[in-house]
C-alpha cells in the first residue's frame, strides 16, 4: 500500500465514523412508510380537534426541551406558562404536538388552580429531527402557542 | 404490565408553599408500531393513556398520554399547599386496569 492510498483510507474510515450516528438514524427511518409521518398538515389537523377555530397568540410559553437528542426514545420536556393560577385565570391545559413523529399527538397537561403554578415536565419519543409544538388553553379563553426544533441523532417510535 | 408506581411528595410543606411532585411507572409503552423480531408481526399498543392527582379526593392535576410518551412514563408537575391532606395517584392502562399510589402531605 502506497503512501497516498494509505491517507485515502483513514479519511475514508474518519468520514464513516462521522456518518455513522447520522446513517442509523436515516436507516431507522427508511423503515417507516413515509406517508404514515406526521406532517405541518396534520399538527394543524391536530390544533383544530383540540382547540377549533381560535387563534394561537404567541408568548407565556416557556418551552424547555434539548437541542440536540442524542436518544429519540426518551427526550426530557418541560413546559411551563406563565399564568397567576388564580380561580378567575388559570391555564387549563397545554397540549404537547410533534409535526414529524407518526402521529402528532404527544401529551396534554390538565391544571386546575390547585397546581399554584402551571408547569409539567415529562419524558417523550422523537421519530427524527422535528419541531415540538406547545399549545397552552386559558380559563379565558385566550390560546397560546409556542414550538422549538430538537435534533434527533437516533430516533425513537420502534421504526 | 404496569409495576413499582413511585411518587416523590414532601412530607410537610409551609402554607401557601408550591411544592413539586414527582412520579414514575415501569411500563413498556407498546406504541403499536413496533414489529416483533422473531415472527414480524406488529406488536399490540398497550400505552398507560391517563395519569391523574387528587388530593382529598379532588383532581388537581391530570395528563392524557400518547404513545409518543417514553416507556416507564416520568410526569413532574407543582402543587400549591393550602390544607393537611391525602394525595392519591392513578394510572390507567389501555387494557382498563389501574395502579395507584397514595402520600401524605402535611401542612403546618
Amino acid at each position: 500500500m502506497n503512501q497516498s492510498q494509505h491517507n485515502r483510507d483513514v479519511g475514508r474510515r474518519q468520514a464513516m465514523i462521522v456518518v455513522g450516528g447520522g446513517g442509523l438514524a436515516v436507516a431507522g427511518l427508511a423503515l417507516l412508510p413515509q406517508a404514515a409521518l406526521a406532517d405541518a398538515g396534520a399538527v394543524a389537523e391536530a390544533m383544530k380537534g383540540l382547540i377549533g377555530d381560535r387563534k394561537p397568540q404567541e408568548g407565556r410559553i416557556t418551552l424547555d426541551l434539548p437541542q440536540i437528542a442524542e436518544n429519540g426514545n426518551t427526550v426530557p420536556l418541560t413546559v411551563e406558562i406563565d399564568s397567576p393560577m388564580t380561580e378567575q385565570d388559570y391555564c387549563k391545559a397545554v397540549h404537547v404536538l410533534a409535526d414529524k413523529n407518526p402521529r402528532p399527538d404527544v401529551a396534554t397537561f390538565r391544571f386546575t388552580p390547585a397546581c399554584g403554578k402551571s408547569a409539567a415536565s415529562t419524558r417523550m419519543r422523537l421519530a427524527k429531527t422535528q419541531n415540538v409544538v406547545a399549545v397552552a388553553e386559558m380559563s379565558d379563553g385566550s390560546v397560546y402557542m409556542a414550538k422549538s426544533e430538537v435534533k434527533v441523532t437516533i430516533g425513537g417510535c420502534g421504526g | 404490565m404496569a409495576s413499582k408506581p413511585r411518587v416523590r411528595v414532601p412530607k410537610t410543606a409551609k402554607k401557601g408553599e408550591i411544592i413539586t411532585i414527582k412520579s414514575l411507572i415501569s411500563h413498556k409503552m407498546e406504541t403499536g408500531r413496533r414489529k416483533d423480531s422473531k415472527t414480524g408481526e406488529l406488536i399490540p399498543r398497550q400505552i398507560i393513556n391517563k395519569f391523574v392527582c387528587n388530593f382529598n379526593g379532588k383532581q388537581v392535576f391530570a395528563s392524557d398520554w400518547h404513545p409518543a410518551v417514553s416507556a416507564n412514563p416520568f410526569m413532574a408537575f407543582n402543587f400549591k399547599a393550602e390544607e393537611s391532606g391525602e394525595f392519591e395517584f392513578v394510572w390507567t392502562d389501555d387494557d382498563g386496569s389501574t395502579y395507584s399510589k397514595k402520600a401524605s402531605l402535611t401542612v403546618n
